[in-house]
Order: C-alpha cells, then structure tokens, then sequence
C-alpha cells in the first residue's frame, strides 16, 4: 500500500462521529421497506394492539359502573352481587382478549423483527462482498465491524419494541383523553395542563443527555481503542518493559470515561424521578381538584365511583408519555444506525456498471501490461505509462524498493484496482471486457501478509479449491512443503486453526497459502513476497515443487531476496513508478545498471 | 470477589438504593392517603381537608423527587466508579499476564472482556441498585398496605405470588441456556464477519465470495433461529403477568364487592387495594427483569473472573535476587527443553546447550519451525523453559525481577506492532526521555533516519494504529531503531531484516558493530549473508542445535549448513 491511502493516523472512533442522523425520512422509508415485506403480519401486529389497548382501556372502565353499582341503595343485596357477578364476567372476557392480543402481537412482532434483522444483516453482508478492494484499505476493520455490532443491534432494539411502544402509546393516550373527557371534561383540564409540562421537562433533559452520552459513547470508544491496540500489541509492551507506562495511560483514559458517564447517566437518569414526580402531582391534583368537585354535588355529576376511576386514569395518561421520553435515544441511535448501514449499502459496488461479461474459456496465460499509469489518489501517480508482457509458462520478476509500485501492479491484474490510463490484457482481451470473477478465477495469489480462515488445516488449504479431494490437498501441501509440518501438528490435517493461527510459526502459515495457491487450477500466479519468512532450504523445495506447477502457468514474483528470482524469464527493475531496466537475470548483470549494483549489494534497495 | 471494589465506594452502594427507597415509600403512602381524602373528605364534606390531604401529598412528591434524584445520582456513582475501578484492575492483571497466559485466552477474547463485559456488568449494577429496594420494597409495602386494608382479600395474593413466581422461574430457568446458545451463535457470525473483513483479499482473488454469502447466511439464519428460540419464550412473561394481574383482579373485585355489599368495607378501601394489587404485579415484573439481567450479567461476570483469578505464571515472586540488573551480556543455556503446552507431545527445544560470550554477534539459522523464535524467546523470559536453564551474566533468568532483565535485553520481534502516535512516540517507547538527537542517532543506526527526512512531519509523522502508513521495510526498521535506543546488553533480531534489501541490512550490521560494540547480538536470519560475519553461527533443526561455528569452519564441518548455504549460492553459479 502507498503510505497515503490511509488518512491520518490517530485512533478511529467508529461510533461516536455520526450518533446523529442526518436524513432521517429517507432512513425511515428504507426501514420500512425491510419490515414492509411483511405487510399482512403488520396488520395483524396492529390490530393485534389496537385490541390489546382497547381491552385495557375497556377494562378499567368497566371498574366505574362495577364500583358504583356496590353502592347503590334502591336494589337489593343480592341484586348487587348478581349484577357484580356477570360484570366481572365480561370484565374477565375483556382481559382474556387483550392478554391473547398482547402474546400474539408481541410474537409476531419478534417474527417480523427478526427477519428483517436476517435481510438487513444479509443484504449488508452480500453488499460487503461486493465492495471494491479500495473500501477495505481505507476503513479500519474495526470501523466496519461496528456497523454489524453496534448499528445493526440499534436497529433491532427499534425494531424489536420501539415501533410497537409508539403506536401502542399515541393510542392509550388517545383513548385514554377520550374516556377521560367523556367521564368529566372539567377535571381533564389538570391533566391537559399538565401534559405539556412534562413533556417539556422530559424533551430538555432527553436533550442535554444525549449529548453527554456523545461523548460517553466517544470515552468509550478511546477506551475501547485503547485495549484493542495495546492488547494486540502486548508482546511489544512486554518486550519493552512498558507494562506501567500503559497502565497509568489507561487509567487516564479511563478516568475520563468515568467522569463522562457519571455525567451522562446521571442526566439520563433524573429522567426517570422527574416523570414519576411530576405523575405523582398530576394524581395528586386530579384526585384534589375531583373531591372538591364532589363535594359541590350535581355542579359537575361527579361521582365517587367516578372519580377513583377518573384518578386512575389520570395515572395511566402519563405513562406512555414516560415511557416514549425515555425511547427518544434509543430512537436515536437507531436512526443513526440505520444511516451508516445504507452508507455502506450505497456505496458504489466494485466497477459499477463497467463490469465486462466475456467468460475466459480455456487461458493460455498471455498477460500484457500495455502503458498503464495509475495513483491511488488522482494527485499522487504511482506507475507511470509501464509496459511489459508475459508469454505463458513464463515467470516474470518485479524488482524495486517499497513503494515503487510492484504490488500495485499486481493489484491491477487482478482488477482490485482500475488503471487510470493504458490497458492490460489476459490472451488478448482486456481485462475490462472480462468478468471479474472469471479474470480472479483465473488468478491464484500469495500474499506477504498470511490470511488463514478458522477451520481446520484441510479447509484452509482447500479454499483454493472447493472440490479438490482430500488426496490433491495432501499433494498440494507437498508441493509447498507444508505436509512434513502438518503431520507433526496434533490432529494433523484436522487441527484446527483459530483465527490468528496460534501456534504456528509466521513461515509455516506462509506455506499454508503457498498450499492453497498451489491447489487452485488457475493459469496465472501471483506470488508477492511469499516466501518472505520461510527460510532458504525450504524455499528451495517450494520452487522445485512448483517448478512443475509452474511449467504451464504465468508467475509474476516480487522478492526482496533476490536469489529466488534469478532464474525468473525475465526482471523488471522498478523505480518510482518507472521501469528502469528489464531483462534476464544475466543480461542485468552484464548491463551493470541498477539491478547489478543491487545484486551485489552495491545499491540499496529502498 | 468483587468486594475490593465495592468497599471504597461502600457509601454510594449504601445511600444510593437508601434514597430510592423514598420513591416507594411515597408511591405506596399517596394512594393511600387518596383513598382517604375521597372517603373521608367526601364523606364529611370538609373540603379544607382535601386541601390538606392533597397539600401533605404534594410534601411527599417534593421528599420523593428529592430522594429520586439523589438516590439515582448515588447508584450511578457507584456502578461507575465501580466499574472504572474493576476495569483499571483487569487492564492491570492483563499487563501482568505472560505470553502464556494470553495465549490461552486470545487477544481477541480479551479485548472483548475488558469492554463488553465489563459494560455489561456495569448497567446491570446500575439497576440492581436503582431497582434493589425499589422492586422488593413495592413489593413488600404494597403487601402490608393490602393486608393493612383486608386480610381476608390479601388471601388471593398469597395464592397468585407464588404461583407466578413458580412460573416466571420456569420461563427464565428455560430461557437461560437458549440466551448462551444465541450469544455464542452472535460470536459466531461476528467472528465470520471479521474474517472475511481482513481477508478480503484472500477471497476476492479465489473468487469465493458465493461460497462466504453461502457460509454467511446459513449463520445468519442460526442466529435468527436461536433468538426466535430464546425470545419466543421470553415474550410469554408479560402476558402471563398481565393475565395473573387481571385474575387477580377480578378475584379481590368480587369477593371485595361482597364484603362492600355487606357492609365489611369501603368502596375506597377497595379501589385502594387494586391499586396496590397493579403496584405488587409491576414490581414482580421489574424483579423478574432484573433477574433475566443478572442471568446475562453472571456470564460476563463469569469471563472477567476467569482472568482476574488466572494465576500469572511469571512473576518476580521467585527472584532469588532482585537489584541485580544486566552488566554484561553473557548468554546461556543448559540443557534447555521447552513446549508451549504442557500436553504437547513434542518439545520444541530439546536439550539446547549453548554459551553465547557478551558482546558477540551470533547468527542463528534453521528451517521453518526449527525452533528458531521459541529459543530466543526464552531469554528474556517471555516464556519460561519446561527443562534446564538460561543463565544471563551467570545468573538464572528466573532470579532477575522481570523489569531488570528485560530492561537488559532489547528484542525485535518477527510480528511487529508500532502504536498510533507520532514516529517519535514510538521510538521513544526505548527510552522515555531520549532527546530529539538520540532519537536522530538510533534512527541513523537503524538505517531509518534518511526515509523519515523524507516525510513532510519527519518524526512527527503520525502513524495510524498498527502503522498502517509506512512500509513493511520502513516499520522493521523503526522497530529496530526503537530496540536501539534501549541502549540494551543484549539485542535480539528476529528475523527482522526481512522486508529490508542487503545493502541496507549490511549497513544496519556496521552501525551494530561500531555503535554497539558491548552489546551482545543474537540475530535470527535466513540468509546466509545476514550471519556471515557473526561470531558464531548456531544451526538449529528440528529443536536441536545441529552445528555451531563461525561460517568457515562451518562450511568445513557442517552438512546442514553446507545445504543452507547451497541452496542460497547454487543458483549464483547456475
């Protein structure tokens, strides 16, 4: 990688920078196309809550009547008991409704939630997949983890009860004014001038909070970072002694943390004893303002029935109101979350649009390179106007500093890249006309950085080849001199290997991607310093084994040893984007240009 | 286990569920003190009454919002501090940690210890504190209230309790283990996401990207299977709670009617009472809640003390002498064996006998996975040897304090990491209070001077996390102008010039000699020409010393190092 493709250095905070969001509409509506898909269970969901509110509504309603009837003196004791008797009755039907309601919407909703879940988490996945080689190089691991981790689960939490509190919420409340301005209109008033009030205290402190949490989640964040680097790097810290000096760096950071979140919880916290207060003085109001209206009968045909019922929906009103306050930064960070989940579902997918569809047949192994000049940013060129060719069963060495631009190009063969100017071409055809994934499939590469997968030994190696046998895989791991090691590991072939590969040593994860590269069937190799932590001897093998594999195919080698490419059909010395000498390891010598100094160690290399 | 953390803050886990306890004395108290003001104050037509009444309500509002306030504000100062404080320690333990210990847990699982868990338990002590009187207190008052109304009505409570309780238990005790099959399938799929993030182009290039949306989406869909698992019986709770809060209900609304209808009770009391019943269920509901948290919370509790309670295999505990620091630079090892798990069938080294006189240069050379960086690991006791010994000036390694041998020995490792910083930063890792020339002097010994002129900020240049902005060749040598600085007896390259050309190394080599002429070089190469010079050579293989020399006598003695050397000349002449 050229040292400018990453912006800066410093930690990445991948979740604080954009906790807000911006085009909340437009989230919204590609939320809703996700769980849209399932209209007639939505429906459902919300009948399912209209009938659960109503029955809850409904029944304490019946309370009044049921209270009042107790108490009246014109009908007989038993009258009474009769007419309790069937009205409880109903009120039981009433509650059973509702209780089946709230289940089977509380079900259907996690059903909906879920497979959205699974979509979104698809559709971000295979979008992933997708996405230029460019996307990676820029944006940390951890960067683009946290859209999976955080963003995803913040839009679950929505998903999962947010929605269904809201609707559930505006509809209690509603019915809960309407049956309260039916009871008695004048003693709605206290809770109506109550209402904006509280709705008040709670959207300030819900305001300032959220921007405590900020920098809350940022502490965390650099907290988080923190670990992250020096666990990776403990070996270092330990190396060098600085056990104490990370610590007490660490406890800096985490004091600041600490103070953060003391800040923003707390604020986020009196939420909870403001609202309730200011319920509990909305009851006491309602209950006072109530009695007095009793006690001036027939003035507002209050009765005492009527007015325990009336109190305790005064106590009800305020709690959706509570409880969507309290919502709002869930909602939030929701949003929030959705936001950076399209971002990256809207990124430009790799060559949008220029995608070739020719389907390479049967290759040859005809690679030209023909004037090609490229910069990973317009204002830095890295190759400028290279040209060379391969015939097939050649092997071509590219020779330079770092930073000159070998793996760059390899990086354009395989169309990771696009070249700014000039074209390559794979028997003839440029690789734009070509599909992409019938050009890689053509391509086999080793890296200098070893990728392993989790899975055993086995299924590493067969990445190369899905279908290989488990016979080719042992005899690919011959080839690249990895079967002697493996057979001494504790399951063998079946060991399996953690993600990080513990346990084997940097060269021996090498010849595992040697193996795999030697397993594919593919015309064209590419092997970027891949030998680089394998000692001589065991290179020496390698290259016999692959001798043969190589007979037929295209090898582009970059090696800093130089021994390994000397026998290579032809080098190509590279500076600065330029190729500055070409030609067989002996014609190089005999020129006694840049490549000679640097063989016999004349020239250094960087 | 916890309690070292908790005691200094004891005041705060103390006042903060003290205060909250405010809260449920009032929402226990106002409904009652309504119920009078309707029964009596109605009855009697004394609307100075009610005034009052509401008046004394309003004082237990203003009590309870102070309480509330307070009470939140001290169970947060305490959850916070407590887990800054927990936190610091395991960062702490971690640091102490050898090589061994965090083999065994994976940095990654580490990472996720320090950070989730920890947040984990730290939301869940938030509550238990704000909820611990809370729920149990509404509960209890709520139970007296009832039974201070009506005995005989507070009956049908002491039938649906438990019944409920029974219950909940079940659903939650069912629940549990379907809550840990869903987070390790979550653990799963991020694992397979972060995969295929750094090995993008691994699967790009063999084309395998229908293979990992394969591979990704049937986790996927196990996960979804999993939570629908877990949740599904999760969600049953409320409308069982609703459900026995209704039974409940209509049960004390009839029998409570017939005691009204005969005369046993007033209308009041029993509104009151049902109040109370919806107040005992809500509470039972926050309890049942806080238990469902604690179950999640005792599983990441369970992984914080798995580290805190791992016992650290190198400590100083053992120095035999512990002022004695590195002089010298003297190196040996006596019939050293050693493997990385005690299980392990094989040893890595076996009886390894070496002396290494201070300030030499000796080249180590082998096959991939001779044993090469196992046994040079061994003398600044990243490990520890499983037989034999490593003596440093004549002095067992294990004698030394940690921090005096390691001060002693500098040692670039094959996997380097530099941290985000400035490059100064970063060298400065060597020494904390090298001037700006000795960190030119190092950087010029290391051969890294000339490329950091080269850049805009110099050393001031910021380098992202892992440095990510130089080169593979630019970072070794940083590494190596950082080990310098150190101003070490001994330094250690392993396998460390490998991204850097022969010309550069050789350079890299001279400084070595003029400038750090006392120091002891143990240098682990592949080529031939990285060791030519040395002292002495050692060939290893297969965890055993083969041969050792100087590179004549070498060539005359040594099979192996004949091959080596061959294999690295043969093409020369061919």
């Amino acid at each position: 990688m050229p040292p400018n493709i990453r912006p800066g250095g410093g930690r990445r905070d991948p979740v604080t920078d954009t906790r807000k969001p911006h085009n909340t509409k437009n989230t919204i509506k590609r939320l809703l196309t996700y769980i849209g898909k399932y209209k007639g269970r939505l429906v459902f969901a919300f009948i399912c809550v209209i009938l659960s509110t109503a029955s809850n509504l409904g029944a304490s309603y019946m309370l009044k009547p049921i209270v009042d009837n107790l108490v009246k003196t014109d009908i007989s004791a038993a009258e009474r008991i009769a007419s309790l008797a069937s009205s409880l009755a109903l009120m039981a039907a009433v509650y059973l409704v509702g209780v089946a309601a709230n289940y089977l919407q509380q079900r259907t909703m996690i059903h909906i939630s879920q497979n959205s879940l699974y979509a979104i988490r698809s559709d971000l996945f295979t979008k992933m997949q997708r996405l230029p080689i460019r996307f990676f190089d820029t944006n940390s691991t951890g960067e683009v983890m946290s859209r999976y981790t955080n963003d995803v689960d913040a839009i679950g939490e929505i998903l999962n009860t947010t929605a269904i509190q809201i609707f559930s919420g505006i509809l209690t409340l509603i019915g809960t004014l309407a049956i309260m301005l039916y009871t008695n209109a004048a003693l709605t008033c206290v809770t109506v001038i109550m209402t904006p009030l509280m709705a008040l205290v709670g959207g300030t402190i819900s305001k300032k909070s959220s921007k405590f949490f900020r920098k809350q989640q940022s502490d965390l964040g650099s907290v988080n970072g923190y670990v992250e680097e020096t666990v990776t790097g403990q070996n270092v810290v330990k190396v060098f002694c600085h056990e104490e000096k990370v610590v007490s760096e660490f406890s800096e950071l985490n004091e600041e943390l600490r103070k953060s979140q003391v800040r923003a919880q707390f604020v986020g916290g009196i939420m909870g004893p403001c609202m309730n207060a200011m319920n509990q003085v909305n009851y006491t109001l309602t209950a006072m303002a109530g009695s007095l209206f009793c006690l001036a009968t027939g003035m507002f045909n209050l009765s005492v029935g009527g007015l325990t019922v009336f109190v305790n929906y005064s106590r009800q009103f305020s709690r959706p109101i509570n409880e969507l306050s309290q919502q709002a930064t869930v909602i939030m960070s929701a949003l929030a979350g959705a936001e950076r989940v399209f971002e990256v579902m809207d990124a430009p997918n790799e060559y949008d649009g220029n995608e070739g569809d020719i389907v390479l047949d049967k290759v040859v192994g005809n690679v030209a390179v023909e004037n090609i000049t490229f910069g990973y940013n317009p204002d830095k060129v890295i190759l400028k106007d290279v040209s060379f060719y391969a015939h097939p069963g050649q092997k071509i060495a590219l020779v330079g500093s770092t930073g000159a631009g070998k793996t760059t190009i390899m990086n354009l063969i395989t169309r990771f890249y696009d070249v700014d100017k000039g074209r390559i071409t794979v028997d003839g055809i440029p690789i734009r006309d070509i599909k992409k994934d019938s050009l890689r499939g053509n391509i086999a590469m080793v890296l200098q950085d070893t990728h392993l997968f989790s899975g055993t030994v086995m299924e590493n190696i067969r990445y190369g080849r899905l279908d290989a046998t488990d016979e080719e895989v042992i005899a690919a791991a011959k080839t690249a001199s990895a079967h002697s090691f493996i057979k001494h590991l504790p399951q063998g072939y079946n060991t399996v290997l953690n993600g990080d590969g513990a346990n084997l040593s940097q060269g021996q994860r090498q010849l595992l991607n040697i193996a795999r590269a030697a397993l594919s069937k593919a015309q064209i190799l590419i092997l970027d310093e891949a030998t680089s932590s394998v000692d001589t001897r065991t290179e020496q093998q390698i290259n016999k084994g692959m001798d043969a594999l190589m007979e037929n195919r295209t090898t582009f080698v970059i090696a800093h040893r130089l021994s390994t490419i000397r026998n290579s059909d032809a080098i190509m010395v590279l500076e600065h984007g330029e190729i500055i000498e070409r030609g067989t390891h002996s014609e190089l010598l005999a020129l006694k240009g840049r490549y000679y100094e640097l063989y016999m160690g004349i020239k250094e290399l960087d | 286990m916890y309690w070292k953390y908790i005691k200094p803050y004891l005041p705060f886990f103390i006042l903060g569920p003290v205060l909250m306890l405010t809260e449920v004395c009032g929402e226990i108290v106002l409904p009652k003190l309504m119920s009078g003001m309707i029964d009596v104050g109605i009855a009697a037509k004394d609307s100075t009454f009610i005034i009052e009444r509401a008046l004394e309500m309003l004082g237990f509002v203003g009590v309870m919002i102070i309480g509330g306030i307070f009470g939140h504000f001290f169970s947060i100062k305490a959850s916070v501090n407590f887990s800054a404080a927990l936190r610091k320690d395991l960062f702490k333990k971690v640091q102490e940690f050898s090589f061994k210990n965090i083999d065994k847990f994976s940095t990654g699982s580490l990472v996720t210890r320090l950070t989730n868990d920890i947040t984990q338990i730290q939301n869940f002590t938030r509550q238990l504190l704000i909820g611990a009187f809370r729920s149990p207190g509404m509960l209890v008052g709520g139970m007296i209230m009832a039974l201070s109304i009506n005995k005989r009505l507070a009956l049908v409570l002491a039938i649906v309790i438990p019944v409920l309780g029974i219950t909940i238990g079940i659903i939650l005790k069912t629940a549990y283990p379907r809550f840990g099959a869903m987070q390790k399938k979550l653990d799963g799929l991020n694992s397979d996401i972060q995969e295929n993030i750094t090995n993008m182009r691994v699967v790009k290039s063999f084309v395998r990207t229908p293979h990992e949306i394969q591979k990704f989406i049937t986790a996927n869909g196990d996960l979804r299977g999993a939570t629908l698992k877990a949740m599904g019986l999760v969600i049953s709770t409320m409308p069982i709670m609703t459900l026995a809060m209704n039974i409940t209900t209509i049960c004390v609304v009839w029998f409570g009617g017939n005691f009204v209808v005969a005369g046993g009770m007033q209308v009041g009391e029993l509104t009151a009472f049902t109040t109370y019943i919806v107040q005992i269920l809500m509470s039972l509901m926050m309890l049942s809640n806080i238990i469902l948290q604690f179950s999640r919370a005792s599983a990441s509790s369970k992984r914080i003390c798995e580290v805190l309670t791992t016992e650290v295999d190198l400590t100083d505990d053992n120095a035999a002498d512990k002022d004695k620091i590195v002089t010298c630079g003297d190196v040996e090892f006596r019939d050293v064996c050693f493997k990385y798990r005690d299980d392990d069938e094989e040893n890595i080294l076996d009886h390894i006998n070496l002396k290494i006189d201070h300030g030499s240069v000796v080249g180590i050379i082998g096959i991939t996975g001779s044993g090469k960086s196992s046994l040079v690991q061994l003398i600044p006791r990243l490990y520890d040897v499983t037989g034999g010994e490593i003596l440093v000036d004549g002095v067992n390694v294990k004698d030394y304090t940690l921090k005096n041998l390691r001060g002693g020995v500098a040692m670039v490792l094959q996997k380097n990491v530099l941290f985000s910083g400035s490059v100064a930063d970063n060298l400065r890792w060597g020494d904390q209070n090298a001037s700006d020339e000795e960190l030119k002097s190092a950087a010029s010994a290391a051969q890294a001077d000339e490329f950091l002129q080269s850049f805009t900020d110099g050393y001031d240049t910021e380098l992202g996390q892992g440095g990510v902005n130089v080169s593979g060749g630019q970072k070794q040598r940083l590494c190596i102008a950082r080990a310098i600085l150190k101003k070490p007896k001994i330094l250690i390259l392993d396998d460390s010039t490998s991204a850097v050309d022969t010309a550069t190394e050789r350079r890299i080599r001279e400084s070595f000699a003029s400038e750090l002429k006392d120091t002891t070089k143990i240098i682990i190469a592949q080529r031939i020409s990285s060791v030519e010079s040395a002292d002495k050579i050692v060939v290893l293989d297969d965890g055993r010393i083969v041969a050792e020399g100087t590179h004549a006598e070498l060539l005359k003695t040594s099979e192996d190092y004949r091959n080596i050397c061959y294999s690295q000349m043969e093409k020369e002449v061919g």
